[in-house]
């Protein structure tokens, strides 16, 4: 029982914390006085060299993977190194994808990325709504065993699956990289959790009217549900992105690869060619960052949520 | 807790005298809506940790028929797999080599951002861009940074006159390069999560104990540290199960090597899984890391009980 109590202040705990980051930008000022300003002062100098160190940490590795992508052979082997590049050689992201077949590893991180969300949302968000909503037989013995599920580290099934997908003849195939990841226990606790802070007495007066559950789920329930979804949506997508173990197992053709798996091989074929790596690296990452950069609010909240940091 | 969970949910009243047509429809909707998402959850989530723990049990290379062997999988590993030690070794370096010191940073930054500074939403943004990076993307970037020759990290140890270390190709330095490398990436997440837990604080404590003369290092030390122990907590807990499943990080970074030097628990069910095809052995394997994964986070949970204290209770 202590697992479903820790998950439950987990997600409480990550609602709030999504809630306290909004709060934290307009926080004011408690006002200082005499010797406590320069103490103030202080202070705050010292958190911004903290954060400004900090921020360069975290930046520059970026730079430099920038930096090295647009240098040609030679000049990646400059020393001292320059970190603009001059000229700048453009023309390495072409070559990476002439030597390996990268816009095949974007369309297929692309398809499975985008089905898995949308199956995702699917399945989790009917199972959420039986539990959160509908009274029946075993209900609660069965949310048990999806909760418990959440505890066991992905490994641990990673055999099984492996053998359910090869004897059914889909290694290679996009059904192995997207339906095993198209169930969620964690998209599906989520979501209950969400809709069950849903006021009921819209769905008492619906039924009331003869409206279906169905009608409730899809005319009710969806539309107020949003930024759960949303939620749910950014995160399953951006771990199906960055997803590397399962695509590394299932798919053995080059021409199935997910970028991760791509750039991991082209990294053991191109060992030294450090500025054709870099080239391939940035543009596997830039899409995510696009997305990031946009929905931000959710990743973070997502990644609250979940707490799934790398691995 | 438990029961805010399921008093939080309506719940099933039993009738005696079975169901009326209503519940029985609303039963059948129930499970209908189940469906789509219990089949796969039961196909490739709960079912097979029951099937790995029974391949556990068998002696099977794919090709011939698997034979049952008891537990002599697990007997081989804990009595007899001096790699297995190696491995185990690796992991347990790795997680304390990025755990407490990966808290003690995020923390840091945590604070610093908590200090009332401006572009909170721009610091935050710059910290999450590791987060959201692929391992494997993260990894081949700092193959390059590690670079011995030419590698950044090296070239501005030496501008402090420090000597070119020998990364990715020395056993001392390889897990020492992979845990720094683990860290940048996490940082981010963790001080998220701090600084959440510091904005819960309510601020008028702090005002309180300013006006009764309190420093700002007692202020942190009375307040702060108490009020903020569940958040270390959830961070500690969350980030000890993250390192014990290290794969991505360490596998492009390094591929295990040099000489095994950076094989972790994970790495080693994938090369006996995949490469050798010793599913029994793998799947022993696994189940050793989800039980010490399972008994480190126990342990947590108990001794938590002498430093964390909730709000409520």
């Amino acid at each position: 029982m202590s697992h479903v109590a820790s998950y439950d202040s987990t997600l409480r705990g990550g609602a709030a914390m999504a809630a306290g980051v909004e709060v934290g930008q307009q926080r004011i000022e408690i006002a200082g006085r005499g010797e406590r300003r320069t103490a103030r002062w202080v202070q705050l100098t010292i958190a911004y060299l903290a954060l400004g160190i900090g921020s360069l940490w975290a930046l520059l590795p970026f730079l430099w993977m920038i930096s090295t992508s647009l240098k040609s052979d030679s000049q990646v082997l400059v020393y001292p190194p320059a970190w603009i590049p001059n000229p700048a050689v453009w023309g390495n992201y072409e070559a990476v994808t002439k030597l390996v077949p990268f816009g095949r590893f974007l369309i297929n991180t692309a398809v499975v990325a985008v089905t898995v969300t949308i199956l995702e949302l699917i399945t989790s968000s009917f199972a959420a709504y039986a539990f959160a909503r509908l009274r029946f037989p075993g209900r609660d013995k069965l949310f048990l065993l999806y909760l418990g599920t959440l505890m066991i580290p992905g490994q641990v099934t990673l055999i099984p699956n492996f053998l359910v997908i090869s004897w059914l003849g889909w290694v290679d195939t996009y059904a192995a990289l997207i339906i095993p990841a198209a169930f969620s226990a964690f998209g599906t606790f989520l979501l209950r959790q969400f809709f069950l802070s849903i006021p009921p007495e819209l769905e008492q007066a619906a039924r009331m009217d003869g409206c279906s559950y169905f009608g409730i789920y899809r005319h009710i329930i969806l539309p107020l549900s949003g930024p759960a979804l949303a939620t749910l949506a950014v995160f399953a997508f951006m771990t199906q992105w960055n997803a590397f173990l399962w695509p590394l197992i299932v798919t053995n053709k080059e021409t199935m690869r997910t970028l991760t798996v791509g750039i991991r091989y082209f990294g053991d074929d191109a060992p030294g060619q450090f500025n054709y790596l870099m080239a391939g690296t940035v543009m596997s990452i830039i899409p995510i960052l696009i997305v990031f950069l946009i929905l931000q609010r959710y990743f973070v909240r997502g990644i609250a949520l979940t707490g799934m940091g790398g691995r | 807790m438990a029961t805010t969970l399921k008093a939080a949910a309506r719940p099933v009243t039993r009738r005696s005298g079975g169901f009326s047509p209503m519940r029985r429809q609303e039963t059948i909707t129930g499970y209908l809506f189940l469906l789509p998402n219990i089949i796969g959850f039961l196909v490739f989530s709960s079912v097979p940790v029951l099937a790995t723990f029974t391949i556990s049990l068998l002696d099977w290379d794919l090709i011939r028929t698997p034979q049952f062997v008891g537990l002599d999988n697990y007997i081989k590993l804990l009595t007899d797999d001096a790699l297995f030690r190696k491995v185990l070794w690796n992991t347990a370096y790795y997680v304390l080599g990025t755990v407490p010191a990966g808290v003690v940073l995020s923390l840091l930054m945590a604070l610093a951002m908590n200090a009332n500074v401006r572009g909170i939403a721009v610091f935050r943004a710059i910290f999450f861009i590791p987060v959201i990076s692929a391992s494997v993307a993260v990894a081949m970037m700092w193959r390059w940074l590690y670079n011995t020759d030419y590698g950044l990290i090296n070239m501005i140890l030496a501008t402090v006159g420090i000597k070119a270390v020998p990364w990715l190709a020395s056993t001392a330095w390889a897990m020492p390069a992979v845990i720094i490398m683990a860290i940048w990436k996490t940082l981010g997440y963790n001080m998220l999560i701090f600084l959440a837990g510091l904005q819960s604080i309510p601020i008028h404590l702090h005002e309180a104990a300013s006006i009764d003369g309190a420093t700002s290092f007692q202020r942190f030390r009375y307040i702060t540290v108490p009020l903020l122990a569940p958040t270390t907590f959830f961070v500690l807990v969350i980030s000890g199960i993250n390192s014990f499943q290290v794969f991505d990080l360490a596998f492009v970074l390094t591929r295990g090597g040099p000489g095994d030097a950076t094989n972790t628990m994970v790495m080693y069910i994938y090369n006996q899984a995949f490469q050798f095809f010793h599913m029994g052995y793998a799947a022993a394997v696994a189940w050793v890391l989800f039980a010490i994964i399972f008994a480190v986070t126990l342990c947590q949970h108990q001794l938590q009980k002498r430093w964390v204290h909730y709000e409520h209770e």
